[in-house]
């Protein structure tokens, strides 16, 4: 890489003198990738800028010398074998010189194996949610510009901040020079998960994983954007990248643990029918909300909850969809015991549901075989 | 309009050509001339009226697109939501893409190629003039579905002119409303084409071999060739997408055992000619503006020739190109990137050429001229900023941002748009049979020119730091460059308005009547007949030795 990086230097200089100002060109680079990624558009851009003037030079020549207004005479030449073979393979070993070193970096760009860290970043509309495969904790990571700064409509709004739209309320934490191994996927449409500072940019397609990796060589905080258009809000779903010390990572993952295992439930516990109703009004409103609604009613495919055969009637056939789904509803077996059996609860006890039963864990347990 | 249009075509009584021996018997029969009114456009088969319906409908649709990307600079001035809700703005991007590609630079090509086609190979007309007629008449159905589509619940198509799904999937139905426009304006497509194939490969004057056709005629052949190979493609794509969203197939929907990555595979194998179906029309009218106003041959046109073909063939393979972040293997990764690079040796064949027919010339520099050599200049810079996104590695620093977005508006704008505004120029005075005013033809070219370049070149560098496209609103470092867009935006778009004026003065009677042969370097045979051209031209075939005489002074007949 070595020649590259001296021809970027040199390209840099002499076609680029605000290159330094970095709204102009790329981030400052964060990883190897990175740095190869500017080096080889440094290395190109150096040949085109040659090629360029050369092939504008003449045609500019021409067209200032060789103009009726000036008196010249067109000379009649339409062909010259030679010259067409020459002006073909030349483009060719050029274009060779320049896909070599990018072949190279295509290569190590794919090359994911031996990380250090994975975490799955999920797409959701509109923001992302993180999985630490290895410490067993996750969390969501949503913008937090407050729509004040952003909708101008009537009035200018509120004056905006420097990080506007670029930060969130939890940013991704890594721990420095470390093989970190993304994987991306989406619950919904495609996203796309880039951080330009790294050189990594991979979408995030519902039911695929693929994987991107970096290795960040600094701490700081690094920023981007969703990049495969997603919906309305496509333009307000940022990444954040913090990368930390491997002491300060420790402590950050071991305190997400503690805080993980506190809000996990308790399989012993012994559940209190307020409980569990309380419990399930949570886990309907992260889950079951979106097509039920609020205020259990349902709408256009989605059946209503309020007075439905399902939720007045025996608590085994309502178990029973909860777990394998019907039609548009899909299965909610992911969910734990607990989850599932408070929801039920939720759900037989308001919209106006009386049915005065709740379901136990156990039961649910038991329902899954 | 209809004053206008009359003028266009005077008809029988006023053209007299040139050559009376390619017009040597009496028009009396009524069925000859044009019919009066409405009849004479909607009943249309002759293919000058039917150019003219192209021409004026792809005019139409640029001005509904430019709108509507006005639209979107406007919102793009400052960071913040100042005018549209986001869902509106992706609406516009939307249509703003849709309506371009399909309703102005692909009709407009169709329309030049009807009208000039037949004048310039010596055919009476086009091959199957009813079914051109039909494939006109599905146009304005299509768009009005498109702008229907606005005003539906759930407003237009809002997922980018790509239609990823399962974006696409979840849109309300304006989605629909752009799929059977697609449907439409796909067989419109493949109606022209066959139209197009059939009428170069059978309706040559004598004498005029398939290598010894004007440049135009081969860019069209090759073009209607790839769209009769693609516009199928696509038709499944969005038929699968339709089935998908109200048919309960699940080709797209990973939860039924289908792959969203599977469509944008067959979007973009559609996707990938298509780039080349608005690009190859647009070499076939430099290659005949350059050599004209340059005063010589065309250099190498064998080369020119080979170098159409092979970019026809590569742009099948190259379709991964457009997907290098959907996480592909290495091998796919490097293959596509070999073959997309593999495609600057035919194009830079091409521009050699170009330059090559410049050089040692007897230029002169009237508006055609200036649009062929603008085009030149910035479909190169459009060529160069390819070649950077080619490379794999660059790409995935630079998909899907603003970079792209320029990357493909030098193609596009500069590359197809100029290169029609130069068509329009050049041949005005043949539609007409006035010319035009030149002093206002070249403010047109310098001020969209500027325009075009305050608009765009910006947006390489907005790319590079980093701005992802499609979004409408932005973080505050990049406000200075879309500022600057927004305004050469607007500048641009008042450009147009000048273009529009000046034809319209000059179907009125411009700056005074055009001679048959208003360029003195042209030498391919719409020339030979009168201006404005008459209703019906070679009726009979020219005669072998006109044709010889121009090819001679094409450099293409030696003996």
């Amino acid at each position: 890489m070595r020649v590259w990086r001296s021809g970027a230097a040199l390209a840099l200089f002499s076609s680029f003198a605000c290159a330094s100002d970095s709204r102009f060109t790329f981030q400052p680079a964060q990883t190897v990738i990175a740095r190869d990624i500017a080096d080889i558009h440094n290395w190109i851009m150096l040949i085109i800028a040659v090629i360029f003037v050369t092939v504008f030079g003449v045609m500019f020549y021409a067209i200032f010398k060789h103009r009726r207004s000036l008196g010249h005479q067109a000379k009649p030449f339409h062909e010259n074998t030679i010259v067409e073979i020459l002006w073909t393979l030349i483009p060719a070993l050029i274009l060779i010189g320049m896909a070599w070193p990018a072949a190279k970096v295509v290569l190590a760009q794919k090359d994911t194996h031996d990380a250090t860290l994975t975490i799955k970043a999920t797409g959701y509309q509109w923001f992302w949610g993180y999985d630490y495969l290895d410490s067993g904790f996750s969390f969501k990571s949503k913008l937090k510009t407050p729509r004040s700064q952003i909708e101008n409509y009537n009035s200018p709004g509120e004056p905006k901040d420097e990080k506007y739209l670029l930060d969130v309320d939890e940013p991704v934490v890594v721990p420095v020079n470390t093989k970190v191994r993304i994987l991306t996927t989406s619950n919904d449409v495609i996203h796309s998960w880039v951080i330009p500072a790294f050189g990594v940019r991979q979408d995030a397609i519902p039911g695929f994983i693929r994987d991107t990796w970096f290795k960040a060589e600094k701490e700081g905080v690094f920023r981007g954007q969703c990049s495969e258009l997603c919906g309305r809000d496509h333009g307000y779903m940022p990444i954040v990248v913090k990368v930390v010390s491997q002491n300060e990572y420790k402590d950050w993952v071991s305190k997400r643990q503690a805080a993980a295992k506190a809000a996990a439930d308790d399989p012993n516990k012994n559940w209190t029918k307020d409980e569990l109703i309380a419990r399930g009004q949570k886990v309907y409103e992260s889950n079951c909300v979106a097509c039920h609604k609020a205020d259990g009613k349902g709408g256009g495919p989605f059946p209503a909850l309020a007075g439905s055969k399902i939720a007045t009637g025996p608590a085994e056939a309502h178990i029973h969809i909860v777990l394998t789904g019907k039609n548009a509803m899909p299965s909610w077996a992911g969910l734990t015991d607990t989850e599932i059996a408070a929801v039920i609860s939720y759900e037989r006890n308001s919209f106006g549901n009386h049915d005065g039963d709740f379901v136990l864990p156990k039961t649910v347990k038991a329902a899954r075989k | 309009m209809n004053a206008a249009t009359k003028a266009l075509h005077p008809g029988e009584s006023v053209g007299e050509q040139v050559h009376g021996h390619t017009h040597d018997h009496a028009h009396d029969d009524a069925h000859h001339g044009a019919q009066e009114g409405w009849r004479r456009w909607v009943y249309a088969t002759n293919h000058k009226d039917i150019g003219t319906l192209y021409l004026w409908f792809s005019f139409a649709m640029f001005l509904v697109g430019g709108v509507m990307a006005l639209g979107i600079r406007a919102e793009l001035f400052q960071p913040g939501l100042q005018f549209w809700q986001p869902e509106f703005f992706n609406q516009l991007t939307t249509l703003h893409g849709v309506i371009m590609v399909f309703g102005a630079i692909m009709p407009a090509f169709t329309g030049l190629a009807n009208w000039m086609l037949p004048l310039m190979i010596g055919a009476p007309d086009m091959a199957f003039a009813r079914m051109n007629n039909w494939s006109f008449w599905l146009l304005p159905p299509a768009a009005a579905l498109l702008l229907i589509s606005l005003f539906v619940p759930g407003g237009a198509a809002a997922g980018g002119w790509t239609l990823y799904p399962p974006l696409s999937i979840q849109a309300g139905m304006g989605m629909d409303f752009a799929i059977f426009a697609i449907h439409l304006l796909g067989i419109s497509s493949i109606m022209g084409s066959i139209n197009i194939v059939t009428t170069i490969l059978n309706m040559r004057a004598p004498g005029m071999t398939l290598l010894k056709m004007p440049m135009f005629a081969w860019t069209m052949l090759v073009t209607a060739y790839l769209l009769i190979a693609v516009a199928p493609v696509l038709a499944g794509a969005v038929t699968m997408l339709l089935t998908d969203r109200h048919f309960g197939t699940h080709f797209f929907k990973a939860a039924g055992g289908g792959d969203p990555i599977l469509f944008q595979h067959i979007f973009w194998i559609f996707g990938h000619p298509e780039v080349y179906i608005m690009a190859l029309p647009a070499f076939g009218v430099v290659s005949q503006i350059l050599p004209t106003f340059a005063r010589k041959p065309l250099f190498g046109y064998v080369s020119m020739v080979y170098a159409v073909c092979a970019i026809g063939i590569l742009s099948f393979m190259v379709w991964g190109h457009h997907m290098f972040a959907v996480g592909f293997p290495a091998t796919a990764q490097l293959f596509f990137m070999f073959m997309t690079m593999l495609i600057a040796v035919p194009t830079g064949v091409k521009v050699f050429n170009w330059i090559a027919t410049m050089w040692q010339g007897e230029m002169t520099f009237e508006t055609p001229m200036l649009f062929a050599i603008g085009f030149l200049c910035l479909f190169t810079i459009g060529g160069f900023s390819g070649l950077v996104l080619a490379l794999a590695p660059v790409d995935i620093a630079l998909h899907a941002t603003y970079y792209v977005v320029g990357h493909f508006h030098y193609v596009l704008v500069a590359g197809a748009l100029f290169s029609l505004f130069g068509a329009a120029y050049y041949w005005l005075p043949k539609w007409t049979g006035y010319m035009y005013s030149e002093f206002w033809g070249k403010v047109h070219f310098w001020w969209s020119m500027i325009a075009f370049n305050i608009t765009f070149f910006p947006m390489h560098f907005l790319g590079l730091a980093g701005m992802p496209r499609r979004i409408p609103d932005y973080p505050l470092q990049f406000t200075t460059f879309n500022s600057m867009a927004s305004v050469g935006a607007f500048l641009f778009g008042t450009a147009q308005i000048l273009f529009l004026i000046n034809v319209i003065r000059t179907i009125r009677g411009g700056v005074g009547p055009a001679p048959a042969r208003p360029w003195d370097g042209g030498h391919t045979l719409e020339w030979e007949v009168a201006s404005p051209a008459p209703h019906h031209t070679w009726e009979t075939p020219p005669d072998e030795a006109t044709v010889v005489a121009g090819l001679r002074l094409q450099g293409l007949e030696h003996s």
